[in-house]
């Protein structure tokens, strides 16, 4: 039985141990705003924080974060106004949408560890995640806002 | 009935071709349409706005009744319904905002809700060939207008005043005279007694007193929940006792299943089956491949059993498909004299007599769509009923489809549209849908199929591989006296139609016989192309071919006279007129051509208004250089300018990018300039990067690795939208695709300027290093 804290709350899982975290939190644990784009982490929709860092839930086996704590987009914030999410609104940032729950948790995880990027830092740490709808130029502006004061 | 002989229903076109005895709209007709009024053509109250557009030519048409669109609550909260599908280009928010506009309703206290499939009674749901705002502008206006209407006839009749007398504003109707007033809420439940007043005696909204129309300060309705995870697509959905599955697909198309072997695939924890589904023959439209499915309890299992599954083919008759060698044929075909698809003057009496012939010759392969959601659906079938969960961009034509793969009556398919992660064409195509369906009634329990990245590339439906070939013959003062451009494609016809070897009218009318240069002698061809996969519609679809060969071949002729591309454009588009192409049928985007003539007094203008914003011509630093192109596709006007820095190792960047769009009369800018910023990331992708290439029949990209597209690292450091402001009665045209054809041109031009490398073949790849 493997144990994880998946936004505070304890989960457990007692199937495949290689089950990747992706499949865990959408279709097990019904945590669907955490994307499947591409299954070989070259995207980024899967993003997600264990512990500190962003990961790809992609090709993180639930084993992997067994005694960890993931966060993903529903856990970043209890009413949606983490600053990068807001700055997110404030920019209008996406089209579709899709990628950009995975985008947000980069772009949060960034600034947990560097709270004022440079546009070249910014371009260069969120440059994992792709955005087939172009987003780019307001992905970065919104990544900015937010580590300026939204 | 023949479908490429009849331009007006292509694109959207394949309702039109399964009913092959009675036309769905005479049996619409028929049965008189209980609910809505069905418009063979939007019917104007303003002769300021009194144009026609080819929205009552689509399957369905429109229907325009407020008790369809419209509903108010005790509470005052509107709700008004999105009946296009959402996949990127705000259309969720942007028609709804036009009702609300008309209707005086204060957006805060507006819901959208989405509707399902059901064209009887929304009219035409197709939402691709960049239509949405163009044919829904007016009747979304009549709508709120109606609405608005018999509020005001409630209050009148509740207060016993004339109703000239009354007014509603801002969510309230005033009856300024006494002062009194009354919340929509308040008149919601008289209102709905109401008669729905007559179109053609509505009184629509003086544009100067619009509050959100064209302000452009509207957040798409979706903001909030696409922050937080909360945004529902086809992939989000959940049902109780809900499989999951995923499917080996045949590599190559048209093959077939000859066995498998279940054993490795149902030893992964957490699968529960192996089964077979059913397959269609190619080509069959948007039938199912057919294949093995994997049946488990998350998808994660479902995609290491697929893995495991051991699995003979018979490839069949495209096993042979090499896109090398298919190059070649498409290049030699290009060469000789094909099907003349216009002729003006005589092309090949003028090319012989020229003083000089520039000949170019351009290839761009295969592309796929990639949206981010992988194409996706839940089915549960319930005995002779259907629901379905996906994210389509046809939900009529899915409701339709599933019903006539289970054999069951339209009326009992239930087709419920989630947002799109994506669409750009591929979800047009409601095949997934279709393999859930069947699925899900073997199973006797809902089912999610899920595709993966690989399947979405290597199964889908391509961007067309194509040859184009231009002459263009000068005089001895350098004018263009004479253009041949010829151009051999496999047609999107080829997926509904077997031994379809010419492009379809709405093919050929992307950017070959609509090209609008003024130049007396004109030759456009279309030699044969056998098609090997399956090709379908990619966000501008020809345009991107055409558009490239067209804007290169300015530029190679500004090159040869030492002129400036800019001129040699303005030039080439020649006096303000409106063109009359000599094309049999000229499919015009669907569009009359009384509403959306080919006018280069319009495309001169975005040429002159990016030249002017982006500042055309100024000093850029070493290695740097400007290209421009203009087009006109979805019948807009766009003209686009890209700076590109080229290192001394062949490094490509785009310092900058400046775009102007004369669409008619808009909506949202915000959501225009998002467009265009997304179409420069998407030309840019598929000019540096975008190639899916065959040998022995099997596409040989799998993911993003191979095939890859813009990251943020490479995108254009700022891209700048200038959007023409519409005349009075400039009918609104089209967004979401035209942003994408001038891309491409615009940056090999710009290439060609910093470096003197002129590149005709797509993708760029390693073509400036060498």
């Amino acid at each position: 039985m493997i144990k994880v804290k998946i936004n505070g709350q304890e989960q457990s899982w007692d199937g495949d141990p290689d089950l990747p975290l992706l499949w865990f939190l959408r279709d097990e644990v019904g945590l669907t705003g955490t994307k499947f784009g591409c299954g070989q982490a070259l995207c980024g929709s899967c993003t997600v924080i264990v512990d500190k860092e962003a990961v790809r839930a992609c090709i993180t086996s639930v084993n992997d974060v067994a005694g960890r704590e993931v966060t993903t987009i529903e856990g970043l914030h209890p009413n949606g106004d983490h600053p990068v999410q807001k700055a997110w609104r404030q920019v209008n940032v996406p089209q579709c949408g899709f990628c950009q729950t995975g985008q947000i948790m980069q772009a949060a995880a960034l600034l947990m560890d560097n709270p004022k990027p440079s546009h070249d830092q910014i371009r260069e740490a969120m440059s994992g995640n792709i955005c087939r709808c172009g987003c780019y130029q307001r992905i970065e502006n919104a990544v900015h806002l937010a580590s300026t004061g939204v | 009935m023949n479908f490429i002989d009849n331009p007006g229903k292509l694109r959207g076109f394949e309702k039109n071709i399964k009913v092959e005895k009675v036309s769905r709209r005479s049996i619409l007709k028929g049965l008189g349409i209980t609910g809505g009024f069905v418009l063979a053509a939007p019917v104007m109250s303003r002769q300021a706005l009194a144009y026609e557009t080819g929205a009552g030519k689509m399957p369905h048409g429109v229907v325009v009744d407020p008790r369809i669109f419209v509903s108010v609550a005790p509470d005052g909260i509107v709700t008004i319904v999105g009946h296009r599908s959402e996949m990127g280009t705000g259309v969720r928010t942007s028609l709804p905002l036009i009702v609300a506009e008309e209707m005086e309703a204060d957006w805060s206290r507006v819901k959208v809700q989405q509707a399902h499939g059901d064209e009887v009674k929304f009219g035409n749901q197709d939402t691709d060939g960049s239509r949405s705002t163009r044919h829904y502008l007016i009747p979304m206006r009549q709508i709120g207008a109606s609405a608005r209407t018999m509020l005001e006839q409630a209050a009148a009749k509740r207060w016993g005043v004339p109703a000239t007398e009354v007014k509603a504003v801002n969510h309230e109707v005033v009856h300024s005279a006494s002062g009194r007033k009354l919340g929509f809420g308040e008149l919601a439940a008289d209102a709905a007694k109401e008669s729905v007043p007559a179109i053609e005696g509505l009184k629509l909204k003086d544009p100067k007193d619009f509050r959100y129309l064209t302000k452009g300060q509207i957040g798409i309705v979706d903001l909030h929940d696409i922050t937080t995870g909360k945004a529902r697509y086809g992939a989000d959905v959940r049902l109780p006792g809900m499989k999951y599955a995923v499917i080996a697909r045949p590599p190559v198309t048209g093959g077939k299943l000859v066995s498998f072997d279940p054993e490795a695939a149902l030893k992964v924890p957490g699968v529960e089956k192996v089964m077979k589904v059913q397959g269609w023959p190619w080509p069959s439209k948007f039938q199912p491949l057919g294949g093995v499915a994997v049946i488990a309890r998350n998808t994660g299992a479902a995609i290491k059993g697929r893995d495991a599954l051991k699995l003979t083919w018979d490839d069949g008759a495209n096993a042979r498909y090499d896109s090398v060698a298919y190059r070649k044929e498409l290049e030699e075909a290009s060469r000789k004299p094909g099907l003349v698809v216009r002729k003006e003057g005589d092309a090949e009496a003028a090319l012989k007599g020229a003083d000089k012939v520039i000949v170019g010759e351009y290839y761009l392969p295969h592309l796929a769509h990639v949206a981010m959601e992988p194409p996706v659906a839940v089915a549960d079938i319930k005995g002779d009923k259907a629901e379905i969960w996906a994210p389509v961009q046809s939900p009529g034509g899915t409701r339709e489809d599933v019903a006539k793969t289970l054999g069951i009556p339209e009326g009992n398919v239930t087709v419920n549209v989630t947002l799109l992660g994506g669409g750009f064409g591929r979800k047009s195509k409601c095949d997934f849908a279709l393999e859930a369906a069947l699925l899900s009634k073997e199973l006797g329990a809902p089912v999610k199929v899920q595709w993966t990245r690989e399947d979405d590339i290597r199964n889908g439906f391509l961007h067309t591989v194509s040859a184009e070939r231009i002459e263009a013959g000068l005089d001895k003062n350098g004018k263009v006296i004479a253009w041949r451009h010829r151009s051999v494609a496999p047609s999107i016809a080829s997926t509904f139609a077997a031994g379809t070897v010419h492009q379809a009218p709405f093919e050929i009318g992307m950017g070959l016989v609509d090209m609008p240069f003024e130049i007396a002698n004109i030759s456009c061809e279309n030699p044969e192309a056998a098609a090997h996969t399956r090709v379908g519609w990619f966000r501008s679809v020809s345009n991107i071919p055409r558009a490239f060969a067209v804007q290169s071949m300015v530029g190679e002729i500004a090159q040869a006279t030492g002129r400036d591309q800019k001129d040699m454009l303005l030039e080439l588009i020649g006096s303000p007129r409106i063109v009359k192409p000599n094309v049999k049928d000229l499919w015009n985007y669907g569009e009359p051509q009384d509403s959306y003539p080919i006018d280069t007094a319009r495309l001169r203008k975005v040429v002159e208004l990016v030249a002017e914003k982006g500042g055309w011509g100024r000093q850029v630093p070493k290695g740097h250089g400007l290209g421009i192109a203009a087009h006109r596709s979805f019948v807009s006007y766009i003209a686009t300018i890209v700076e590109v820095a080229v290192d001394d190792k062949g490094k490509l960047t785009v310092p900058r990018v400046d775009t102007a769009i004369d669409c008619g009369t808009y909506v949202n800018p915000e959501r225009i300039a998002s467009q265009i910023e997304g179409a420069a990331i998407m030309g840019l992708s598929l000019a540096k990067y975008g190639e899916i290439s065959f040998k022995d029949g099997k596409v040989q990209q799998k993911n993003f690795d191979d095939f890859q597209v813009i990251r943020m690292d490479e995108s254009p450091a700022v891209t700048n939208v200038y959007i023409v402001p519409p005349g009075p009665d400039t009918p609104p045209s089209g967004v979401g695709e035209p942003g994408v054809p001038p891309f491409a041109p615009a940056l090999i031009n710009a290439i060609f300027a910093a470096t003197g490398k002129r590149i005709r073949s797509l993708p760029i790849g390693k073509q400036l290093e060498a």
